[in-house]
Order: C-alpha cells, then sequence, then structure tokens
C-alpha cells in the first residue's frame, strides 16, 4: 500500500458512483448498496476490460460496413445514384463548404477510428499494468469521453437529407444500408467509453510501487 | 453511531463518520473537499478531475435556466424547423419529422436513436432536473430525488441537441445546392436552447443536493405508513 496516495479501494472503502458517496462494506461482504442513494456498489466497474473490449471488437466490425456501404441514396428523373460517407465528404467539399466537410471527414471518420485505437491503447497498457504517462493516459480517455459524441453527426446530416428531399417524382433521397452499421459504431464506442473503468490506470500503478518497495526493502 | 449499525439495512454499506472525504472518481485518489470561495474549483491533486465547484445560487440560478429550457425546448419540438422551397413545392420538417421519415424508409433502429438522441434525452435531461430542484424545496428533500439524480449523468451522455444542430447545418449547406432552404422558427430555438442547457448543467450543484436528500437506508427502514423515523448521526 502506498503511504502517499492511499486510494479508497485500498482502504477497503467504496465510492457510490451514483452519488460520491463513501462508505464501508458490511463485515466479509465484497459488495452492498449505497445506503444514500441505493446504488449497487463495487470497487471497481465489473469486468470493466472484458466488456470494454467487446464492444471495441464489435464496434471495429461494424466500422467497415459502415464506411464501405452507402448512407444516402438519391433517386432522380436521371437514375439514383449511392453515396457512402467518404462519398459524402468530397461531395461537400467546395469553395464555401470545405470547414463542413472537414468537419464531417473528422467528426464521421477520424474519431470514430481514433476513439477505438485510444480505447484499446488504454485497455493494453492497463493489462500489461503499465505505470508510465498516468496523467496523460486519464487524460487521453476524458477527451474520448467528450469527442466521441460528436461522430454522432453524420447520422443527423442524413436524417435531415432524407427528410427534406422529398420531391418525388423529381427528387427523393432515401437512407442506405450503412447508415445502420455507422450508428451502430458510434453507440458501441460510447459503450465503451462507458464501460472502461480510469481507475484501474492508476491502480496498476499502485501494485507496481508495492512491488518496487518489496525489492528495495 | 451505534444506533446506526444497529438499525443497518444487512445489504447496505456502512457510511463514514467524516463526510467531507471523498475518493476521486477517476482515479480512487482518498481526499478531503476544502472549504473554498465561490466560484473556485476543488480539483484532483494527482489526476486534475475537477471534484466539486463552488457555485453561487446554484438552485436559483439552475431552476431559471431549467423553467427558460422546458419553454424553449416546447417551441423547438411543436413548430417546424426546416422548410424547403423547390420547383413550386415547399417541405416543412420538425425534429420528430426527421425520425418518422427515417422509419418510413425503413431504417426503423437508427431513427429511434435519432429519436432518443435528439428528442426524448433531452426532455429527460430537462424534467429530471426540473423534479429534482422542485423536490429539493421541501425541508427534506424525498428519496426520489436520489433516484432522479443517480439518472441525471445517463440522460446528459446521450442528449446531442449540439450535435444535432452541426448536423442540420451540414445538411443545410449541402442541400442548398439544389434548393432553397427556410429555416424555421424551431431552429433559432433549438440554437437557444443548446446553450441553456449547457448553462443549466454548468449552474447545477449535485454535491449540494446530495448533502440535503433522504437516506434511501431510512426509506427501506422506515415501516410502512409511519412518518416517524429513529433519529440517526449521518
Amino acid at each position: 500500500m502506498s503511504e502517499a496516495n492511499p486510494t479508497a479501494m485500498e482502504q477497503g472503502l467504496q465510492s457510490c458512483h451514483g452519488c460520491g458517496l463513501l462508505s464501508r462494506p458490511a463485515p466479509g461482504a465484497e459488495e452492498g448498496r449505497c445506503p444514500r442513494c441505493d446504488e449497487k456498489l463495487e470497487f471497481r466497474k465489473p469486468a470493466s476490460l472484458e466488456r470494454t473490449m467487446a464492444y471495441l471488437i464489435a464496434a471495429a466490425v461494424c466500422y467497415i460496413p459502415a464506411n464501405l456501404l452507402p448512407v444516402l441514396t438519391t433517386t432522380t428523373a436521371g437514375g439514383s445514384e449511392s453515396d457512402t460517407i467518404m462519398q459524402g465528404v468530397v461531395l461537400l467539399w467546395s469553395p464555401t463548404g470545405w470547414p463542413l466537410s472537414l468537419i464531417v471527414l473528422f467528426a464521421s471518420i477520424m474519431i470514430p477510428s481514433a476513439k477505438i485505437l485510444a480505447l484499446l491503447y488504454l485497455v493494453f497498457t492497463v493489462r500489461r499494468g503499465s505505470i508510465k504517462n498516468n496523467s496523460e493516459r486519464v487524460r487521453l480517455y476524458r477527451m474520448v469521453e467528450i469527442v466521441g459524441r460528436w461522430s454522432m453527426v453524420d447520422v443527423f446530416v442524413d436524417t435531415f437529407t432524407v427528410s427534406l428531399i422529398q420531391l418525388q417524382p423529381l427528387m427523393s433521397v432515401e437512407p442506405g444500408p450503412g447508415l445502420l452499421f455507422f450508428a451502430a459504431v458510434v453507440v458501441l464506442t460510447m459503450l465503451a467509453v462507458e464501460s472502461f473503468d480510469p481507475r484501474l490506470i492508476w491502480d496498476s500503478a499502485a501494485v507496481k510501487e508495492i512491488q518496487h518497495e518489496v525489492q528495495h526493502a | 453511531m451505534i444506533l446506526q449499525i444497529q438499525n443497518q439495512h444487512p445489504d447496505s454499506n456502512r457510511p463514514l463518520a467524516d463526510a467531507s472525504l471523498v475518493a476521486c472518481p477517476d482515479c480512487d485518489l482518498l481526499q478531503r473537499i476544502p472549504e473554498v470561495p465561490p466560484g473556485a474549483s476543488v480539483r484532483c491533486p494527482r489526476c486534475d478531475k475537477e471534484l466539486w465547484r463552488h457555485r453561487v445560487d446554484s438552485h436559483n440560478r439552475t431552476f431559471a435556466l431549467t423553467v427558460a429550457a422546458l419553454v424553449l425546448y416546447i417551441v423547438a419540438n411543436t413548430v417546424p424547423m426546416l422548410g424547403l422551397h423547390a420547383a413550386g413545392r415547399e417541405a416543412f420538417t420538425t425534429v420528430v419529422g426527421g425520425a418518422h421519415q427515417l422509419r418510413l424508409d425503413g431504417q426503423q433502429i437508427v431513427s429511434v436513436l435519432v429519436l432518443f438522441a435528439a428528442v426524448i434525452s433531452p426532455a429527460l435531461q430537462i424534467i429530471f432536473l426540473l423534479l429534482i430542484l422542485t423536490g429539493c424545496r421541501r425541508e427534506r428533500p424525498p428519496f426520489w430525488v436520489g433516484m432522479l439524480l443517480r439518472h441525471v449523468h445517463f440522460t446528459r451522455t446521450w442528449s446531442m441537441i449540439e450535435v444535432m444542430l452541426l448536423g442540420v447545418l451540414v445538411a443545410l449547406t449541402k442541400i442548398a445546392d439544389y434548393a432553397t432552404v427556410i429555416p424555421g422558427v424551431a431552429l433559432f430555438a433549438l440554437f437557444a436552447l443548446v446553450v441553456l442547457l449547457a448553462a443549466m448543467e454548468s449552474c447545477f450543484d449535485p454535491r449540494e443536493v446530495w448533502e440535503s436528500v433522504e437516506w434511501a437506508e431510512e426509506t427501506n427502514r422506515r415501516p410502512a405508513g409511519a412518518k416517524q423515523i429513529a433519529e440517526v448521526t449521518p
């Protein structure tokens, strides 16, 4: 146990995820309920790494059809044309529209993949028991948490394009099969972020410190 | 303290005698929340997580912002948001209309997601906060205030009005090539709502509410119908 930085778990205390109250489980009990808000209490989120990995793998699988299948199909008198997310970005690129095109590129293609990679990195470093860059890693986690929601933007773009352009028989737009996979990527990565417990980053530090102290004793 | 342990619900944990002791939610470091001047925030020394911010007049300000948000929310979801003028025809849509069209086109799951993120979650976010703040006006806030407060984080995570607005902007730019787009009143209401929701969340102090709320443990222990409960030291 590190004397300088005692954590609640080392002291046998559980802090409530719902209300933040610190309490001590009944003797012999591993888990209990928060006396203030009745939330189920655990020292750490249960099976955090396994659940995060499961969501990440599912998200990575959906990421492929999300980018290869069309998200929008435009039907005009001249025929119909399907666009994937990337084609949508290219279509939006114009002397006036390029900032929005960049936003969609970031939100729909860069953020989901960066999110998956960042969480994979966090899961692997925690599993290895790394003690390096703890502050940077927890900052990375918070950034993923804040930025992640913005990848939903393409779902809304497609929703409102579809609902506005209904000028049959002149022109109409329909959602494509890629949209479902893309929405799945967004939801699955958000669930992955929710399942990851950032306290695990610091736990490994505590374990390593004990080993370090033992070696030098 | 002895009374408290005797009356202990078998399933629930025992609280600490020192209520100012907390663990950082991001790194589990044990620490005390110090007294800070109004406007200042308390951060975890190890991972820099904001643990608490001393807000001024949190309750009244949040209440005012929440009522304003509720009014704007109703406007934003009842009047047209976007209109389209092309080839002598006009079409209007609302947020719900957008989700409805997706459902008609066979994308039921995505339409539910859009409805959830853009309509249901923001509504829950506003209603939960409104109920919590009204419940807190009582001398001893009832335990359901805590039940709602526990789920505020969930509604905040999935309420995505600001993301939706960006999506609307992009869609407008795309469509502007083909047709004349008419922004509706709801679009402006949504812009204002995004600002209000952000202000509402930053004014709200959950810690203040938690300190006054009736404990679930007391509610569990209280026999049905009885109003009087044993006096316990928190």
